[in-house]
């Protein structure tokens, strides 16, 4: 099975986050936290289900995640351009920050 | 300009704390996202891939310096600094908080502003010819129709969950600058020799995955009757228009399913038992309406000067302007400017809270404090004296406001595409960019002539590819961007669907296809003749065989 992680959108702004180890929201990939397995991904989805609950974030979904020179990198297009910000707008996004 | 009346404005800031309340309660936790979603909708406020994004209505693309400054302000001070001008003549911001939307309503409330209705299966913001009350081709200003169809549909109790979205515009003009043939309903008003003044009713027209050119319904309509026989058409499509599949919910795929004969038959046997009820309206009140429409008070002016012919032949730059941004007007002695948002590596249709200042202090003091918004994502200050004109393209380069450019190949429209939006299947701006860049030439341009290029990122045609004379869409391929070429297409008069030519490009394969198609009709073209007619004469053969080769 392929490696996962939770992403949503805070509720407040609509900044794109992932999930952490620590139970907690980042803009950086990096520090999501990757489930393996598919009892981890489970877990996962719960802890995200609960988060939407706790109206932390919106939209929360599990997405496929490749392991790169020690980065944690979205596999789709579509969620690395959401991960950074508009490719034609560098200065914007989580690319920014 | 039509200005609110004490019931437009009880109504809009009556919607912003209704608003303001449900944001409060979202964010407390008294509603789920579930509950939410749909009621942030109908305020204009989506969830974008980034972001929100709010949607801003500019009712038939007509805005006072007040209200653009106003737009300015809320880039400035809610947003990151700007904002994007729309191919439904909207403006969208791209990274509002949640928290601070209703504190942005409320500033457009002041403005006579919303967005009310800019999503959601309604009837949504009435579009018109962005040189309505300008355009010397005109038989009349079409604007006080399209305010009293915005009258009618805001809030309308009985279409407030269509099938599916619904979109109206109006022209006043034979030269269709409104596209009224790609939208669910479209009204031509025109000048009978016999009847009179009246509209050609055009119904089923559309983009999307399934584009049809719309065919007309009733090719004579008496204008007090309009609302009528509008009511009559959305209350027949509100009944038969399907409801089980999302792709087969516009009105286009009604009138299809029940040819125009039947659909017409039903909808005229509604309007046979509404007409003469309470939608027919008095003259008073369209004069009443059309007051706020009044044209300025234009001076007799001269045609041009000597100066202005001096400066055009000093200034090559300037006359490649007035050669493609002008447009004749109605008035002696004066002239519509066209400004692009399409300047050299830019985002089509992006403006800076700076040149949304600029332009709204354009417009106070040299077009009688209007300026519109195009569908063709630029901006438009319709009445500048010719005198002026020197002055005005001076101020717009300071500000990276006078490209030469529009209505020519890098006058491209573009939706906003993966890099925004969250339907999107690829990216469509960095598309424009890359075609920009590649005919980076003035001189070449003006040769190539008027040349329509637009990119959509989705089947659901934002960018208008369907109607483009070069048309690109992108789509998924494994994971892949790629983008399907089609010529041929016309949103104007002669509105046509482009055809596609074969097998899809990658990202630099079609810039490189955009040069071939422009090289073979400069190859092929005769004297004089412009893209689109030279399509219609040769057909897709020599384009095709430009591209793909002999086979």
């Amino acid at each position: 099975m392929s490696e996962h992680i939770i992403t949503a959108n805070n509720l407040r702004d609509g900044r794109v986050v992932y999930l952490t180890r620590d139970e907690g929201w980042s803009n950086n990939p990096d520090k999501a936290w990757v489930a393996a397995t598919p009892e981890e991904v489970a877990r996962l989805s719960g802890m995200a289900g609960l988060a939407a609950a706790a109206n932390v974030v919106v939209g929360a979904e599990l997405i496929p995640v490749i392991k790169e020179a020690g980065h944690v990198r979205p596999a789709r297009n579509r969620e690395l351009i959401r991960a950074l910000g508009p490719t034609v707008r560098t200065d914007l996004g989580n690319q920014a920050v | 300009m039509y200005a609110y009346d004490a019931y437009d404005h009880a109504l809009v800031r009556e919607r912003v704390n209704e608003f303001r309340g449900q944001v409060k309660r979202r964010l407390s936790g008294d509603l789920t996202e579930e509950e939410f979603r749909p009621l942030r909708l109908m305020n204009g406020l989506y969830l974008q891939l980034h972001a929100y994004m709010l949607r801003v209505a500019i009712p038939y693309g007509t805005l006072s310096s007040k209200q653009l400054t106003t737009l300015a302000h809320i880039a400035r001070v809610y947003d990151k600094g700007y904002g994007h001008f729309t191919t439904r003549q909207n403006l969208q911001y791209n990274w509002p908080k949640l928290e601070d939307a209703p504190d942005i309503l409320a500033e457009l409330a002041a403005v006579e502003m919303h967005a009310i209705q800019t999503s959601g299966n309604t009837i949504r913001n009435v579009t018109a010819d962005h040189f309505a009350g300008a355009a010397a081709d005109e038989v009349e200003d079409p604007r006080p129709w399209a305010e009293l169809i915005r009258q009618w549909s805001t809030l309308h109790p009985e279409f407030s969950f269509l099938p599916r979205k619904f979109k109206i515009a109006v022209t006043a003009s034979p030269h269709d600058r409104a596209a009224v043939r790609f939208h669910d309903i479209g009204l031509i008003l025109y000048n009978d020799p016999e009847k009179g003044r009246g509209f050609e009713v055009i119904a089923g027209g559309g983009m999307g995955r399934t584009p049809f050119v719309g065919p007309t319904i009733r090719k004579y309509l008496q204008p007090e009757h309009l609302l009528s026989y509008l009511e009559a058409i959305l209350r027949i499509y509100n009944e038969w228009g399907r409801r089980d599949n999302i792709y087969k919910a516009r009105i286009k795929i009604l009138v299809h399913e029940f040819g125009m004969d039947k659909f017409r038959h039903a909808v005229e046997e509604e309007w046979q038992r509404i007409k003469d009820g309470p939608l027919q309206f008095a003259a008073e009140e369209e004069v009443r309406i059309r007051e706020h429409f009044s044209p300025p008070a234009f001076e007799d002016v001269a045609l041009s000067s000597e100066q202005d012919e001096k400066a055009m032949a000093e200034n090559p730059d300037f006359a490649a302007w007035v050669k493609a941004n002008i447009h004749p007007h109605k008035a002696r002695g004066y002239a519509i400017a066209t400004i692009s948002l399409k300047p050299h590596g830019g985002i089509p249709g992006d403006a800076t809270a700076d040149q949304m200042e600029t332009v709204a202090d354009l417009g106070k003091l040299y077009s009688f404090d209007e300026i519109r918004v195009t569908h063709e994502q630029n901006l438009v200050l319709p009445h500048v004296r010719k005198a002026d004109l020197f002055a005005l393209w001076t101020i717009l380069s300071h500000h990276g406001l006078a490209s030469a450019n529009a209505g020519l190949l890098t006058d491209i429209i573009a939706c906003p595409g993966l890099d925004y939006c969250s339907l999107a299947n690829a990216r469509s701006i960095p598309l424009a960019q890359k075609i920009a860049a590649r005919f980076d030439d003035l001189k070449r341009l003006h040769h190539i002539g008027p040349l329509k290029i637009k990119i959509s990122g989705c089947i659901n045609a934002c960018g208008h590819h369907h109607a483009g004379h070069i048309g690109i869409l992108g789509v998924d391929k494994k994971g892949e961007e790629r983008y399907q070429l089609m010529l041929g297409g016309s949103g104007a008069e002669d509105a046509t669907i482009g055809q596609i030519t074969g097998p899809g490009f990658d990202e630099e394969g079609i810039v490189d296809a955009v040069e071939t198609v422009v090289n073979t009709y400069l190859h092929r073209r005769s004297e004089g003749e412009e893209f689109l007619t030279a399509y219609r004469r040769l057909g897709p053969g020599p384009f095709k065989e430009a591209l793909y080769g002999a086979r």
